[in-house]
């Protein structure tokens, strides 16, 4: 749909960052080879273009990273807490000076447009250091007791959507209680993690205390069923999250699991309309819908239905698809073809079961793994794409009368992270938001992150917040 | 020493505020320390296990929606019905664990205490463990605790009186129902506190009480899919990873037996936070702007 209001490219140049050809594992403070000497290659999903070949680590691998961070424990444990801080704060120091760099990186690994890692992901990673470094000397104060101990190390495993923002979730916390970790970054998007790696050696954190492993799926199983790892920590799919939960079953390892969602954007007949196409936009189409908070279900009151799908689907036809180091983009690339895959075959399931799909003409590119933003009209609580989570651009319209009915839509589903609610009434944003099973409420604003809120869900969703001083109890023995 | 025949009582299940006895029809020779006959128990079964979900379910918006402060004076009332039945539950725990009668009533006052311990907590919980968090931006954000849900309880083995209370009364404390599994051998003083609870102003259903087989019961509370957490207190390491396993499959909060050698002790506040979750709330702040008044 060209018109004179189209935009002139506007690309981000790549040339601030520097991807070498081959990243190795980062134990004990050093990248080395995998022991069976694997590798896989990392792709940009937007151009299928290898960036990098990575190794893929595997049990003997973990075995080592596992026993270099039992050995830093010791004494990165003993550090006083205030020396613990001094570190953390160089890293989010360090991240704040080179996050051009890796939100360049980010987007090139990802597939996520600029504009989101320069201006959401690299801001909450700095922030999140920033945030957990003020905690290291102050844990007596936490509510956890007068000396609250770490739990040992830490094994954790986190996903391609956010990789550098999840991995700052989970090493910024347990390394200010005082744990040592070793982190499984998600095998599309391994590249980041390893420049993480390159920030701890110019904070000159002690080796050890950080390891990086990249590696699949059966990388992390082995990693969380070593019998020396104390904590584990996993963000990812509710059924590896189930899985984990049996394999440590019987052990006296602490676990928090961030999974999936399936959350719901209730907007209720008096909500200012532009403000809530802006929030449900924002709500499915942030980071392609590849978010486990995504406000998938679009709960509208039936009266203004037609009056805020025009607007939507208007509002969705400006939406710039495409190269996502233009900042001029607003949707990028799908982070796989398996994930694009998995989208359109539940975006056929959803059409095939009676609801409508709608999207605005919208030309994908030739290469890369692309989905045009889909919202689907007069869909059931039955039909497969109300409840299963897609995790891409696809926004599922169910309609309410009453706000009882609205309640009882938003927590008719297994899952519980997050929920929407719009309207101008304040008492009825906290009555509902009082009744919805959902770990995070975002009332008249949606997909709003901060290192001082707590973030977790109820239900299948998981359990344990990261985030603020909820966040600390996962990494202490309490 | 009067010579009378004493009347003897049938010991019931207490599910959804009534008093069935076991849908199954069995029950079990329950025996003092010393193996002398006390009574029969109802030997709850699957069906029964399921049928004190549905119970428990029904009460959990009445009960989660109630006040703190209502639910801390329900509390405080059990406390007080118990005082005027201390002497029946000083025979129930002195038969039940082969104590002396002055032993026993130690036991039995920890117990009360423990109930008025609890009982105010209620409405103090939130704000320990809750409040407002300062995010880098204009929006008004607070996390607060809510109920996980259903939770079952697998009371402790041993300590039939004070170590079940003090595995209860933290759950229903904080707005949660719960299903409770007595202890196996020693079931009597467990049954009994249903009656106490039914006269104590806790609506049916908040506190569920099976009896029976403890394998039996809990294998089916762990997998059952309306049940949200559940506490293995009463499990023995071998049931207790069988249970967690089960458990996963609809991601329950799993409460890992502890060895606790001394239920007199103050509990602090884990068993409440157990089963708790945190709801965290945004809200747009709206702003007035530089030139705002001050004060």
């Amino acid at each position: 749909m060209a018109s004179a209001f189209d935009y002139a490219p506007a690309p981000e140049s790549r040339s601030v960052v520097d991807i070498a050809p081959s990243y190795g594992l980062f134990i004990d403070g050093e990248f080395v080879e995998a022991a069976d000497g694997k590798v896989f290659k990392t792709v940009s999903p937007s151009t299928e273009e290898v960036l990098s070949e990575v190794a893929q680590a595997g049990s003997e691998d973990v075995d080592r990273a596992v026993k270099a961070a039992r050995k830093a424990f010791e004494k990165w444990s003993a550090l006083p807490g205030s020396e613990r801080a001094k570190y953390l704060f160089r890293i989010a120091r360090i991240i704040q000076e080179r996050s051009r760099e890796l939100a360049v990186l980010e987007t090139l690994d990802n597939g996520k447009p600029i504009k989101e890692t320069r201006d959401a992901d690299l801001p909450l990673v700095a922030a999140h250091f920033f945030y957990y470094a003020g905690w290291a000397d102050k844990l007596e104060h936490a509510g956890f007791g007068a000396s609250p101990k770490p739990l040992g190390v830490a094994g954790q495993v986190i996903p391609w959507n956010f990789p550098l923002l999840m991995l700052a979730w989970k090493i910024a916390p347990a390394l200010a209680t005082g744990n040592t970790v070793v982190l499984k970054p998600a095998e599309t998007t391994p590249l980041s993690a390893l420049f993480f790696a390159d920030v701890c050696r110019q904070a000159g954190l002690p080796r050890g205390v950080v390891n990086i492993l990249p590696g699949y799926g059966d990388t992390g199983a082995a990693l969380v069923a070593h019998p020396d790892v104390n904590k584990v920590a996993f963000t990812g799919s509710t059924a590896v999250g189930k899985e984990i939960a049996r394999t440590v079953a019987g052990t006296r390892k602490k676990v928090t699991l961030e999974l999936g969602g399936k959350g719901a954007n209730i907007v209720f007949d008096d909500a200012p309309i532009d403000q809530a196409v802006e929030g449900i936009v924002n709500g499915i189409f942030f980071n392609q819908g590849q978010v486990c908070c995504a406000g998938s279900r679009l709960l509208v009151q039936e009266s203004i239905q037609d009056e805020l799908l025009d607007s939507l689907k208007r509002r969705l036809s400006t939406l710039r698809l495409g190269d996502p180091l233009d900042k001029n983009t607003d949707i990028g690339a799908i982070n796989s073809a398996e994930q694009l895959s998995r989208i359109t075959s539940l975006v056929e399931k959803g059409a095939a079961e009676g609801a409508e799909p709608w999207s605005p003409e919208c030309e994908l590119p030739s290469s890369g793994y692309w989905f045009a933003p889909t919202l689907f009209t007069n869909v059931t609580q039955a039909h497969t794409i109300a409840r299963d989570e897609i995790f891409g651009p696809v926004l599922s319209v169910l309609t309410f009368r009453t706000p009882d009915e609205a309640v009882a839509k938003a927590n008719n589903t297994q899952y519980g992270l997050s929920a929407g609610i719009w309207t101008e009434k304040g008492s009825r944003i906290l009555a509902v938001a009082n009744k919805l099973r959902a770990g995070v409420v975002w009332s008249n604003t949606f997909n709003k992150f901060d290192p001082t809120s707590p973030f977790g869900g109820y239900k299948e969703s998981g359990f344990g917040r990261e985030g603020g001083r909820h966040g600390l109890e996962a990494y202490l023995d309490v | 020493m009067s010579d009378r025949l004493s009347v003897l009582k049938t010991y019931k299940l207490y599910v959804g505020g009534k008093f069935p006895r076991s849908e199954s029809g069995r029950v079990y020779e329950v025996t003092d320390s010393k193996g002398k006959w006390l009574a029969n128990a109802p030997q709850s079964s699957r069906k029964d296990a399921r049928d004190a979900v549905v119970a428990a379910r029904k009460a959990f918006g009445g009960w989660s929606g109630a006040t703190a402060y209502n639910r801390g004076q329900v509390l405080y009332r059990v406390a007080e019905m118990l005082e005027g039945r201390k002497a029946q539950f000083v025979h129930e725990v002195a038969d039940a664990e082969g104590l002396s009668k002055s032993r026993a009533a130690e036991q039995v006052e920890a117990t009360i205490d423990r109930w008025v311990w609890y009982a105010g907590w209620t409405d103090k919980i939130a704000q320990v463990v809750g409040g407002g968090n300062p995010v880098a931006g204009p929006y008004f954000n607070l996390s607060s605790p809510e109920p996980t849900g259903v939770v079952a309880v697998l009371a402790p083995q041993e300590s039939s009186f004070l170590g079940l209370v003090s595995v209860l009364a933290p759950v229903i404390a904080t707005g949660n129902t719960a299903i409770v599994v007595a202890s196996e051998r020693s079931p009597l003083p467990a049954l009994s506190l249903g009656e106490v609870l039914a006269t104590s102003d806790v609506p049916g259903g908040v506190v569920n009480v099976l009896s029976g087989r403890t394998a039996e019961i809990a294998t089916p509370l762990a997998s059952h899919q309306d049940v949200n957490a559940i506490d293995l207190a009463g499990a023995d390491d071998v049931l207790a990873k069988e249970l967690e396993i089960a458990a996963a499959d609809n991601l329950k909060r799993v409460l890992r037996p502890q060895p606790v050698d001394n239920w007199t002790a103050t509990p602090g506040i884990d068993r409440l936070t157990a089963f708790l979750e945190t709801k965290t709330v945004w809200h747009p702040t709206g702003s007035l702007g530089a030139s705002g008044s001050s004060y």
